[in-house]
């Protein structure tokens, strides 16, 4: 393959994994932003979408097959599922903790996370479980990029997914809450917000996209396990601070910039895909050195 | 502060038993006691018991020692540290490179792994704590990974297979290879730990991570530099966790990336959290826990992870301050 050849599959390859960074990226980025919690839980709940998908694949496919309208159908009904599981997540273990000492409600997060990677892992005797779906693997190409049919409508569906949760924030009401309640929660109580529900909406909508991520990454990948969330939840955090902690399109433009700098890293030489997660994290430092704020945050420092 | 700390004790369903059970070592007669007769046992303890439960103290004795560094970052600091295992690591391969590709002196290798991990705590530490506190738990979290990953592709390092052939340390011409040695070898270090953690907590610094801890801000504006303090509590607690990694290297002989996952740094934290952050009876008493349940409870192996995810969810739910109370009376406040 000529060079440019490459890079465009790579460019494609990038924004395709760009895009389950982003998804799972806005809801770490939002429970950061709206009541200052690492959620370490989120890439659980990435792994935990996957599970639920695969199990609703398998009770539904003898009934309506495994082709693209059980995907979807199964995607919608996940989504609602785990977005819930959210929710309760939030109501059991981070509600009752948001007054107490930061570090507190740190370790609540990572007593969740381990709650439920080895809850699945018993269930899934830790084994990797192939994610069957029906669909066509056949490739076609389109000038010199070489595509599936499966490739394409997940890359659509992700951008889809980020297009429609950007005019949530954006223009409805909820959305509007949110950013609010990121500014100042205090004066947004006063202001009659009803901040707890709130909360709650967010830990929805973050958990039901990053649900959806863990389905597509399944579909995409062929196999998933327990632990698929744990370097995941690093790198939605990693695409977070790139964008600009707290801010939506920041998340998102952070996970496509990460997915693309991991595509192309791997073909500089000397770095193979074994340095992969290294390289990363080698990104993660230096942003944090230069650029703490994010490419779209304001260079302010923490207000007291 | 002082309205969380209400709003947990009238949820709390133990209120009162536990701080009853440790009321006795109020009295100062009955602590030194209790610390002497302790103290002898631990002493005696080898020549009545077989190899393995020598084993299991000597592994607790360790705990005992990585915790207490840990403590330093997490109890003292308030900083959440999760990867704990790769400063471990830092040591320990320091360690086992200088000693079997080099053939260098045991003890001449301390001094190596407390250079190596104060860099590398400085590598992480400095970008991370001038930003925002809360930043080191995930960037400690990657890092762990990072490390382990590492040391899995390098060549010096020995890749998946890891390194073998590390000498066994040598003592006033004695060569420590017994199991007997290496519990004694660690219950001084583990009452080396503890000194230095109780001149640390009483030390100008000690008070200074303190008010760190209760509020930052007030800190700050009594002149308190709150980034170095923070980093200082990193990087020494780092250095802690790279000599027992030296120590356990030693005792070992042979190394490999499977020793310093993530789950080993969760059982670090475990033990901390468990017994009470900052304390160092706490500590203690969280690091007997972690060793001991999974021994005295074989049955719950595959479950042991999940059971502490639980607890740990409790324990800050109903009782933040660990199971060793804050301080050995009942609560006044009723």
């Amino acid at each position: 393959m000529a060079l440019h050849e490459i890079l465009l599959q790579q460019l494609f390859n990038g924004l395709l994994i760009g895009s389950f960074y982003g998804l799972v990226a806005i809801g770490y980025s939002m429970v950061y932003g709206i009541i200052k919690l690492l959620n370490f839980a989120h890439g659980d709940i990435y792994m935990i979408g996957a599970f639920s998908g695969l199990i609703f694949l398998s009770i539904a496919s003898p009934y309506i097959g495994a082709g693209w309208p059980s995907l979807i159908l199964g995607l919608l009904i996940t989504m609602l599922l785990v977005g819930l599981l959210g929710v309760l997540i939030q109501r059991v273990a981070y509600r009752p903790m948001l007054k107490a000492p930061r570090l507190s409600i740190l370790i609540t997060a990572l007593a969740v996370s381990m709650i439920l990677y080895n809850t699945v892992m018993l269930l899934s005797a830790g084994r990797y479980r192939a994610f069957n779906v029906d669909i066509s693997s056949e490739s076609f190409y389109l000038g010199a990029l070489r595509l599936t049919e499966t490739r394409v409508i997940l890359i659509v569906a992700a951008f889809t997914l980020m297009f429609i949760m950007h005019m949530f924030i954006t223009k409805t009401m909820y959305g509007k809450a949110m950013r609010a309640i990121a500014l100042d929660r205090d004066t947004c109580q006063l202001m009659g917000i009803d901040v707890f529900k709130i909360i709650a909406l967010t830990f929805f909508v973050g958990s039901a996209l990053a649900a959806a991520a863990g389905i597509m990454a399944g579909v995409y990948y062929g196999t998933i396990h327990f632990f698929m969330g744990f370097l995941i939840g690093l790198k939605a955090f990693t695409a977070a601070v790139i964008g600009g902690i707290g801010i939506i399109p920041g998340a998102m433009l952070g996970g496509l910039l990460l997915g693309l700098l991991e595509a192309f890293g791997t073909q500089i030489p000397f770095i193979g895909t074994e340095w992969k997660d290294v390289f990363s994290f080698a990104f993660l430092i230096l942003f944090l050195i230069f650029k703490p704020n994010g490419l779209l945050g304001r260079s302010e420092s923490e207000r007291m | 502060m002082a309205e969380t700390k209400n709003k947990h004790k009238i949820k709390n369903p133990f209120e009162g038993i536990i701080e009853k059970l440790f009321m006795i070592f109020e009295n100062k007669i009955y602590l030194y006691g209790f610390f002497a007769a302790l103290v002898v046992f631990l002493v005696i303890f080898p020549n009545t018991s077989s190899r393995f439960t020598q084993e299991i103290m000597t592994n607790l004795f360790f705990y005992v020692v990585v915790c207490l560094g840990l403590n330093i970052i997490v109890g003292y600091a308030g900083l959440l540290h999760l990867g704990y295992a790769a400063f471990f690591a830092v040591g320990a391969y320091t360690t086992g490179i200088l000693s079997s590709r080099m053939g260098m002196d045991f003890w001449l290798t301390i001094p190596f792994s407390i250079v190596a991990a104060v860099i590398a705590g400085l590598a992480i530490g400095f970008p991370t704590l001038r930003l925002r506190g809360d930043y080191l738990a995930i960037v400690t979290l990657g890092f762990g990974e990072i490390t382990r990953l590492t040391i899995r592709n390098l060549d010096v390092t020995g890749g998946a297979i890891g390194l073998i052939g590390i000498q066994r340390p040598e003592f006033f011409g004695i060569t420590l290879n017994q199991i007997s040695h290496f519990y004694y070898m660690f219950f001084i270090l583990a009452i080396l730990a503890i000194i230095v953690s109780y001149r640390l907590e009483n030390s100008r610094m000690g008070r200074a991570w303190e008010y760190i801890r209760e509020d930052e801000d007030a800190a700050a504006a009594m002149g308190i530099n709150v980034t170095t303090s923070r980093l200082y509590a990193f990087i020494i607690g780092s250095a802690f966790g790279a000599v027992a990694g030296s120590f356990f290297a030693a005792k070992m002989t042979a190394i490999s990336p499977d020793s310093f996952m993530f789950i080993h740094s969760v059982m670090f934290l475990m033990a901390v959290v468990l017994g009470g952050m900052g304390k160092i009876p706490g500590v203690v008493l969280g690091s007997v826990l972690v060793v001991l349940i999974p021994e005295v409870a074989r049955g719950i192996g595959p479950y042991r992870l999940l059971i502490f995810g639980f607890l740990l969810l409790i324990i800050m739910l109903y009782r933040p301050q660990g199971i060793w109370p804050e301080k050995p009376t009942i609560s006044t406040d009723e």
